[in-house]
């Protein structure tokens, strides 16, 4: 996504003091998708992350005046939605702040299932591939394509809250990191480790759905490695 | 950082390491010696370039996958709001 500049701000800025209802339309439509994946991660429905959306845009248009550029329109907007996200969530009683939320899920679950790697006493491939990764159409036949779309929706959809919101910001809106950092006020680190945590999940079910896995014989390669014979032939890959 | 030495096994990370880096190695994060270090392994490792192409492509191809959108009526509502706050 094109970010607006600072000059660009400025121009919206000047257009939305001066009643431009166009430039308030161009900024809803832009934005309006965003926020709502952000609000979900502070409210439990639909529903109420649309009336998030939709405090916080009344929120824009009445205090315009009091923006001083000190950093974009777009963080100051995001700013204003996570008050008014955490204000609903408080209601709800489910009201934690987007950091705390990524720190919750921040429990060092390994990427990929222990199970696929040898053991780390391995003799000569220790914590190398066991089952390598299972290989799927590649882009060009398109991920977004057919089935594989419905079983990449949910599982973003199954994602804990802040991976959620950090994959549908980064890869589905096509936010820069600075940006996703600015907007749910975390570290860039923060940032990095959600959005792996997200791809990696992504990357499992949609490994699961292809199905087969391809084991590797490594008894049989260390066999040949060191001379011995066996029986069996090594799988070709 | 200090210049790591020529490639050696030892130097050569675990594969098992070399998934929870991924991301960091795409997002430019990864301090030079250790993305060095990496790049050494991914030309010898086919299961740890297969899954930092699974990763990329997840990370390059889900644009437009959306299942959000702004009520019209809400949009249209605010939009409403704004002109007649201006007229006020």
């Amino acid at each position: 996504m094109k970010r607006l500049s600072k000059s660009g701000d400025e121009d919206v800025v000047t257009a939305l003091r001066r009643g431009d209802a166009d430039a308030f339309a161009t900024l809803v439509d832009r934005h309006s998708r965003a926020m709502i994946r952000v609000a979900m991660a502070y409210v439990p429905t639909r529903a109420a992350a649309e009336e998030v959306v939709q405090e916080t845009w009344i929120a824009v248009m009445r205090g315009i005046d009091r923006f001083e550029g000190r950093s974009s329109l777009k963080t100051w907007i995001f700013r204003i939605l996570t008050n008014v996200a955490m204000r609903a969530g408080a209601r709800e009683r489910r009201s934690v702040p987007f950091s705390a939320l990524a720190e919750a899920e921040n429990t060092g679950e390994p990427s990929v299932d222990p199970d696929r790697f040898l053991a780390a006493d391995h003799e000569l491939f220790p914590g190398h591939w066991a089952i390598m990764p299972t290989r799927w159409p590649t882009p060009e036949e398109g991920l977004l394509a057919g089935e594989t779309r419905e079983v990449i929706a949910a599982a973003i959809a199954g994602l804990p809250a802040a991976q959620r919101t950090v994959i549908a910001l980064r890869d589905v809106e096509g936010w820069n990191s600075e940006e996703v950092v600015d907007a749910l006020e975390i570290s860039p680190g923060n940032q990095r480790i959600l959005l792996h945590r997200a791809r990696t999940r992504v990357r499992s079910a949609i490994e699961a759905y292809y199905g087969a896995v391809e084991e590797i014989d490594y008894e049989a390669v260390t066999a040949q490695l060191m001379g011995d014979t066996v029986e069996q032939e090594p799988d070709s890959q | 950082m200090a210049d790591t030495p020529p490639h050696t096994p030892a130097d050569d990370p675990a594969c098992v390491e070399v998934v929870e880096l991924v991301t960091d190695y795409l997002e430019g994060a990864l301090p030079e010696a250790e993305a060095r270090r990496l790049e050494r392994h991914l030309d010898t490792c086919p299961g740890c370039t297969e899954y930092l192409e699974q990763l990329r492509a997840i990370a390059g191809s889900l644009r437009g996958l959306t299942d959000e959108s702004f009520p019209a009526e809400l949009r249209d509502g605010l939009i409403a709001d704004f002109r007649s706050l201006g007229n006020a």
